[in-house]
């Protein structure tokens, strides 16, 4: 048996979205961004929303989203996507609208867009990556930062008199009034990777169905922030982030 | 109430009913005196039961203006409103407008300043206005009403030239006309326009690639040349703006001797000035520009050339004198007479200043 005899349809177990197109990705290698945009493309397309979907993407690694997935995608100002979905999401009830942010995007400079987007209920979903750390502009101190960690800009380690504590916004989100869904995932291991794609189905879901707002926070790795391997990353984070910022729903008003 | 009745409201009011007359599909605001009656009336008026246009207070005027990003990009005709400390702090999204070409609307009336300032009417901001405001190069275009009426009639037109151009517009107003009660015929009933129209009117915007490829709005290109390629269309476009979209009103100019340059509410109490003038025998006359970009530069050079001396009257330090200056290339003197902190001159003062010039 040839592998062409293999690649038949019934054969077929497996295959990338065609949301997803070829353009290869700026991310690094172990990087989570990249399996999160898989989960997304694969969720819309599941749910027939490919015409009727518009991402808003941060300032972050994720900034170039809109070259990987083929929707329709406006590129926010650094932390105001929250604001800029709910703007779109009321104006086009009918469309499937979401964020995608970073740590730094979401929970620093963005930090009231997100509260009072998720506040208002406004009907959107928000995915947020956490790396506890800033991606983009090469590894310095986010909000998310643990304590000890070093980073660019906090050298000798995250300290509490200098830099204050890691914060846990998905915490707050789910005591607002305005959410309807909020949890913890992550995307390093296949079943870790299977319940964060049920997450972000059930959030885009709950948007169309006008629930409220979701947030579905993804614990991820940043092997190049954390001058890590990808291999060494996926443990650290497990040892060290999985503690302090724990997966599972937080609130689910089914 | 009735079509073309004459009714009497505040300049502030009378954008709102306006906004809601001519289509608009969205307003996102945050409370600061002296505009708070705009989001108020909205409020009060309820077009999300009658039109369908949406309204949110917004959390921040960083949020209203990213809501304005976010409904433009969409297609949506989208407005906000604030007063000076409030668009400062909107120039991040006035500026990643202008970088995406996206259209909107962001009335501006204006208070006193720097800082929190005061609450009183000032024309402090046209710097700001008619020079970007925000990072890069690049403009938006400003209109500036001088009634009630103005600011009644400049929504429609403002929603008009920021689709035509896909530009940020800025109406920049200030407090004495906001609050300022006056005669107004409100614009004719225009129902919003249809999705299917939208997307005609708007193939880039960012709605669902419902028939077609996908749209990405972003003023983000890592590659310098694309850049400036971006940058260059930018400027063939503001080019464009500047030939065609000038406007400006002349009041007593053909046998003026001296020239007074106004806008907005100083024109009014410009217009009593050269009253009191010609009473006295002084043949003055007045360039009052609707657009501060793109400055009226042609028309004022012209009424240059028979002018003995142009008064650039503003209720600021001495702003768009710079503008008029920079028309003029010297040939004729040009002074300016303003006032700040929230004091609006009054016609005597200026009659003063005239007479000045005539020394
Ligand atoms: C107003 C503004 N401030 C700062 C920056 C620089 N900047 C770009 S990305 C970034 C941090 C992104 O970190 P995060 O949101 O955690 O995303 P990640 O790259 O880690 O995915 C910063 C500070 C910017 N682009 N705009
Ligand atoms: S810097 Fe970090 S977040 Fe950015 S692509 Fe690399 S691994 Fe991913
Ligand atoms: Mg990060």
């Amino acid at each position: 048996m040839t592998n062409q005899d293999i690649i038949q349809p019934e054969n077929l177990v497996y295959k990338k979205p065609t949301l997803l197109n070829d353009n290869p990705m700026h991310y690094c290698p172990g990087c989570s961004h990249s399996v999160v945009h898989k989960l997304i493309a694969e969720v819309i397309e599941e749910m027939g929303m490919e015409n009727r979907s518009v991402g808003v993407s941060p300032v972050g690694c994720a900034v170039f989203a809109y070259n990987y997935l083929d929707i329709d995608w406006i590129e926010a100002a650094h932390g105001r996507a929250p604001a800029i979905a709910c703007a779109t999401k009321r104006l086009w009830p009918e469309n499937l609208v979401f964020t995608y942010q970073g740590d730094g995007d979401l929970a620093c400079i963005g930090t009231a867009e997100t509260i009072h987007a998720l506040n208002r209920g406004d009907n959107i979903a928000i995915i947020f990556v956490n790396n506890a750390i800033y991606g983009m502009t090469g590894g310095q101190m986010a909000p998310t930062t643990l304590m000890g960690m070093k980073t660019a800009t906090c050298p000798y380690g995250r300290e509490a008199s200098l830099h204050g504590f890691p914060l846990k916004i998905t915490e707050i989100a789910a005591t607002l009034e305005g959410t309807c869904y909020v949890t913890r995932q992550a995307v390093n291991k296949v079943a870790y990777i299977r319940r964060a794609k049920a997450a972000i189905r059930k959030a885009f879901e709950y948007s169309m169905q006008g629930k409220g707002s979701s947030l579905v926070e993804i614990v991820s790795t940043c092997s190049s922030g954390w001058k890590k391997t990808p291999e060494e990353a996926n443990q650290w984070m497990e040892d060290h982030m999985f503690p302090y910022y724990k997966l599972g729903d937080l609130k689910d008003k089914a | 109430m009735e079509e073309n009745e004459i009714l009497l409201m505040k300049g502030n009011e009378a954008i709102a009913h306006a906004a809601i007359r001519c289509g608009c599909d969205g307003y996102f605001g945050y409370p600061i005196t002296p505009q708070s009656e705009i989001l108020e009336t909205l409020a009060v008026e309820k077009p999300w039961e009658t039109t369908g246009m949406v309204v949110v207070q917004a959390e921040s005027e960083l949020a209203s203006i990213n809501m304005v990003y976010g409904g433009g990009a969409t297609g949506k005709r989208v407005m906000t409103s604030s007063s000076s400390p409030g668009v400062a702090l909107m120039q991040e999204g006035i500026t990643y407008m202008a970088g995406a070409e996206i259209p909107g609307l962001i009335v501006n009336v204006q208070r006193g300043g720097p800082g929190l300032g005061t609450i009183q009417p000032s024309q402090g901001d046209y710097f700001q206005s008619t020079r970007g405001g925000g990072n890069g190069d690049y403009n938006v275009i400003v209109l500036a009403p001088a009634s009630v009426q103005e600011m009644a009639d400049f929504v429609d037109l403002s929603f008009t030239l920021a689709f035509r151009y896909r530009i940020p517009v800025i109406m920049l107003s200030d407090g004495v006309i906001g609050q300022m009660m006056e005669k107004v015929v409100l614009p004719p009933f225009k129902p919003r326009r249809t999705e299917e129209e939208l997307r005609q009117e708007c193939p880039w915007a960012a709605n669902g690639c419902k028939n077609r490829k996908k749209n990405i709005v972003t003023s983000l290109e890592l590659d310098p040349h694309a850049m400036e390629l971006h940058n260059i269309h930018l400027q063939e476009k503001y080019k464009e703006i500047k030939e065609k979209e000038v406007r400006y009103e002349e009041y007593m100019t053909e046998d003026a001797e001296y020239l007074i340059v106004a806008f907005g509410s100083a024109a009014r109490i410009a217009q009593k000035a050269i009253e009191l003038c010609r009473a006295k025998g002084i043949r003055v006359g007045m360039l009052r520009p609707i657009t501060l970009w793109p400055f009226p530069s042609q028309a004022i050079k012209t009424l240059a050339q028979k002018a003995k001396g142009i008064l650039s009257m503003e209720i600021n330090a001495g702003q768009m004198v710079e503008d008029i200056q920079l028309a003029v290339q010297g040939c004729v003197p040009v002074f300016h007479y303003g006032r700040m902190g929230g004091i609006v001159p009054t016609p005597e003062e200026i009659v003063n200043e005239v007479e000045k010039m005539k020394q």
